[in-house]
């Protein structure tokens, strides 16, 4: 097991080098962000050069990815163009999309499985029929209509919540921006959950565990959704890097200042270090959850083993 | 059985954070109430952006950051907020024989926030640092006019620069320093209300740093917090000592990033000014706010601009290509279909703000600018046709929903010509790439252009766009009669003379029709029944001190 960790681990180091550049290389190929910065006024030569060499935008690419890469490793994200470092951004803006990929990760979970179980058991019946057709709306209905809709509906008509959540991000307020973020994941959590059980439920072990004369409960929980959870699992740590990174229209909608917003932000004004910075975190990120999830495995099903 | 633990224990986590959140929920209602508790205090809640640059006086180009400079800054002149007038502000006079040798004398007692007085190094040091090459301020070209600037700022690539301080500026006491021109500029005195001529104080030269992250200023307020990125709280300063002090206790700006989500929540209570209302929200804007809901014309011209450096524009005929153009474009109707009125099909290259004394002339364009579908096919045919039998406009499609207007546009175009290829739009994914490609010279057709005032003067919607080798003359215009007729304006002794001197030049663009006049942008937002005596400057941005809180 440590040794495979260990080699997880190595195997990391390409893949983040690999993705970084890549990052990177888009992002300059988004054009010269100078020109912009100056508005519809056309910059003067002498002070564009002058922001040109203050950002090593004069460099070929491989060298302005070395000296980015040799700053990375000192700490130093880099600036954005008003002034604030990277990192600075990051620290206000990674908490505020942690908190908001639990809320909408714990509604996966929660509702996801449940509903998953309940429509798994009880195939073909009414509340399979109708959950099914439920998950088929929230699929097919984009995130920004349904943020719109409900943001409308408890902010502005019932008045239950703020439509806007404040720049601190409190548990409390991300509530409903984390369901509309949760939604489609949570639809495909019921489906995957909803197939698992019903494939496991005519499995040998079950009938052996069910002959035993185990209670029903322990029947469920031990051994139908054990087994049943694997490729749950995998789902929801893959879908973890892909919330704190897709969080973009729900954080505008909600208009919170997390990884999104700034993600936007940099791609709007070609400010390749936040762009570089932030996906860089989710690429790490990413990787982290995939080899959790692989050691996960071992824990849902022992027969599993690493070597 | 190691395993059934973990499960157990992710469950008991999972329980926690459920109560938690539950427990969260049931606070819901208490912290909305207290917001709303703030406002009690007579404090604004405003919608706010991000601004793009550190907030500086000569580095902030765009309206976000220029709010917050407007704020907490007051400069030698302020224009007045309904009629755009340069009026003195912290200047008692300014005053020049020759219009290129100006004498400013200063008003004593204005100090800035912090306690330091307003001095006339104030000034000095704040335009030497501006101008310097080394601190690659944004804004350093609105300083071109005073002599030494070259010297301080070479313009050309790679130049170094030779002196630190402009030789233009010479301080006689504390409260008076003469300026000298490089040219003869009558309107000089009044682009002094620009916000990159603001003064510094001396707190801004020991600790730059320091005083980008709370910047200190001498206007009707000051900065209490501010949470880069979200949220910015200003005071009424009590110890401004000016004419206009704020009416409310504060101003609060929220930086939101979806001007939707600022109208809903305006809508739903929590938000008290929006100046920013979404198109989407434009039909059904006057029944949600009624008269809360303003709509005025603001300094902003969109046109339509050519490449006259590229060989398809350059011909002697291409003009009246252009002129056909222009006749082409129903304005009236794509200002109300697509607009819904918050546009104002435009007349001539200048801005209504601006005032019939301040060089604003309806109808100055005259036939070229009004739509005439016989007349537009008749010139374009004169004129040798399309260039290549089609056009496209060029926009960038990442901010602004141009799309929609260049459509329409060319919709307009395509219907008059009889053939519905004839215009196309042309999508330029990022404004960066956008503004690369004009500043390269790399498009060879029409594009999008448009032009917010720097100050309300008729020189500024002239100028920078139209004299050969200005600032931001996208199409590379150049005409010798244009730059003479802006040459004499410029050396005028009254500012009337030098007006309609500005007129006879414009009427020189009628005829080489370098850019098309399209539609003057109106400043539209909506505020809360909390709020009374709200209006638009003609920049327009809300005139935050004159708000009163209920």
């Amino acid at each position: 097991m440590g040794r495979y960790v260990i080699r997880r681990l190595l195997q990391m180091i390409p893949v983040f080098i690999g993705s970084t550049f890549l990052i990177f290389f888009m992002v300059y190929a988004l054009g010269d962000p100078v020109a912009a910065l100056f508005g519809d006024r056309a910059p003067d030569p002498a002070t564009a050069a002058q922001i040109r060499a203050d950002l090593h935008l004069n460099d070929p690419l491989w060298k302005q990815y070395l000296i980015y890469m040799r700053n990375i490793f000192t700490g130093d994200f880099g600036t954005a163009f008003n002034g604030q470092s990277v990192l600075s951004l990051m620290g206000s803006a990674f908490p505020v999309t942690i908190r908001l990929t639990v809320v909408a990760i714990i509604f996966e979970i929660v509702i996801g499985i449940a509903l998953g179980v309940l429509t798994g058991m009880k195939r073909g019946k009414p509340v399979d029929t109708g959950v099914l057709l439920l998950t088929l709306v929230v699929i097919s209905v984009p995130t920004f209509v349904t943020g719109y809709v409900l943001q409308y509906l408890f902010g502005v008509q019932l008045g239950w919540t703020s439509p806007s959540v404040s720049p601190e991000a409190p548990f409390d307020e991300l509530i409903l921006p984390g369901l509309v973020l949760a939604l489609v994941s949570l639809a495909y959590v019921t489906r995957l959950t909803r197939t698992s059980i019903a494939e496991n439920t005519r499995a040998d072990y079950l009938r052996t565990a069910v002959a035993k004369g185990l209670p029903r409960h322990r029947i469920i929980i031990r051994h139908l959704l054990r087994n049943s959870l694997i490729p749950v699992v995998t789902f929801i740590g893959t879908d973890i890097g892909f919330l704190m990174g897709g969080a973009i229209v729900t954080e505008r909608i909600f208009n919170i200042h997390g990884v999104g917003f700034q993600l936007y932000q940099g791609i709007l004004r070609n400010n390749a270090p936040t762009v570089v910075g932030f996906v860089t975190i989710l690429v790490l990120v990413f990787l982290i959850a995939n080899l959790l999830v692989d050691l996960l495995y071992a824990v849902l099903d022992p027969r599993i083993r690493y070597a | 059985m190691r395993g059934a633990t973990r499960v157990k224990w992710a469950v008991g986590v999972t329980a926690v954070a459920l109560t938690a959140a539950a427990c969260g929920s049931s606070n819901d209602s208490g912290g909305s109430s207290s917001s709303t508790g703030g406002s009690g205090g007579g404090i604004v809640r405003a919608s706010w952006g991000d601004p793009q640059n550190p907030l500086e006086p000569a580095d902030t180009t765009e309206v976000q950051g220029g709010k917050v400079l407007d704020l907490i800054f007051r400069g030698l002149k302020k224009y007045n907020p309904k009629t755009a007038k340069a009026e003195n502000m912290i200047a008692s006079s300014i005053t020049s024989t020759d219009s290129q040798n100006f004498d400013i004398k200063l008003k004593s007692g204005w100090t800035f926030s912090n306690g330091e007085p307003v001095t006339s190094d104030s000034f000095i040091n704040a335009w030497n640092f501006d101008t310097q090459l080394k601190n690659s301020q944004l804004n350093a070209s609105f300083f071109q006019y005073i002599d030494g600037y070259d010297k301080v700022h070479p313009d050309a690539t790679g130049a170094k620069a030779t002196a630190t301080t402009l030789s233009g500026l010479t301080k006689v006491s504390a409260t008076e320093f003469k300026v000298r021109l490089n040219q003869k500029f009558a309107l000089f005195p009044d682009t002094l209300g620009y916000a990159a001529f603001y003064p510094l104080p001396q707190a801004f030269f020991t600790n730059r740093k320091a005083w980008e992250a709370k910047p200190i200023g001498n206007g009707p307020y000051l900065i209490s917090s501010y949470a880069k990125g979200s949220k910015m709280q200003l005071q009424k300063w009590n110890g401004y000592k000016g004419p206009d002090p704020a009416q409310n206790g504060g101003v609060e700006l929220r930086v939101y990033t979806d001007n939707n989500t600022a109208y809903t929540d305006l809508q739903a209570g929590n938000l008290d000014l929006v100046d920013d209302v979404p198109v989407a929200q434009l039909p059904n804007v006057k029944s949600d706010l009624g008269n809360r809901y303003i709509n005025v014309p603001a300094g902003i011209i969109q046109t339509i601009a050519f490449p006259l450096y590229s060989s398809r524009w350059s011909s002697a005929n291409a003009a009246k290509v252009r002129q056909g153009l222009s006749m082409a474009i129903d304005r009236k109707g794509i200002t109300q279909q697509i607009f819904r009125q918050t546009r104002t099909p435009a007349t001539d290259w200048t801005s209504p703000v601006l005032g019939a004394a301040g060089g604003f002339k309806a109808g100055l364009c005259g036939d070229e600018c009004t739509f005439n579908p016989t007349k537009a096919k008749q010139l374009i045919a004169q004129g040798g046709g399309l260039p290549g039998g089609k056009i496209t406009i060029s926009y960038n499609a990442d901010t602004g929903s141009h799309k929609e207007w260049i459509d329409a546009v060319c919709n307009s175009i395509n219907n008059v010509l009889g053939n519905n290829k004839a215009c196309v739009g042309a999508p330029i994914g990022t404004f960066a790439d956008f503004r690369n490609r004009i500043t390269n010279k790399q498009l060879n057709d029409p594009f999008r252009a448009g032009w917010q005032m720097d100050y309300p003067l008729i020189q500024d919607f002239l100028q920078p766009q139209y004299f050969t080798d200005a600032s931001s003359n996208d199409s590379h215009y150049s005409s010798p009669t244009f730059d003479k007729l802006v040459n004499e304006a410029n050396a005028a002794t009254s500012s009337a003379d030098s007006v309609s001197k500005f007129q006879d030049a414009e009427r020189q663009l009628v005829i080489d029709m370098p850019a098309i006049p399209l539609w003057y942008q109106n400043g539209s937002a909506g505020f809360s029944s909390n709020l009374s005596n709200v209006a638009l400057n003609p920049f327009s941005v809300p005139v935050y001190n004159e708000i009163k809180v209920k």
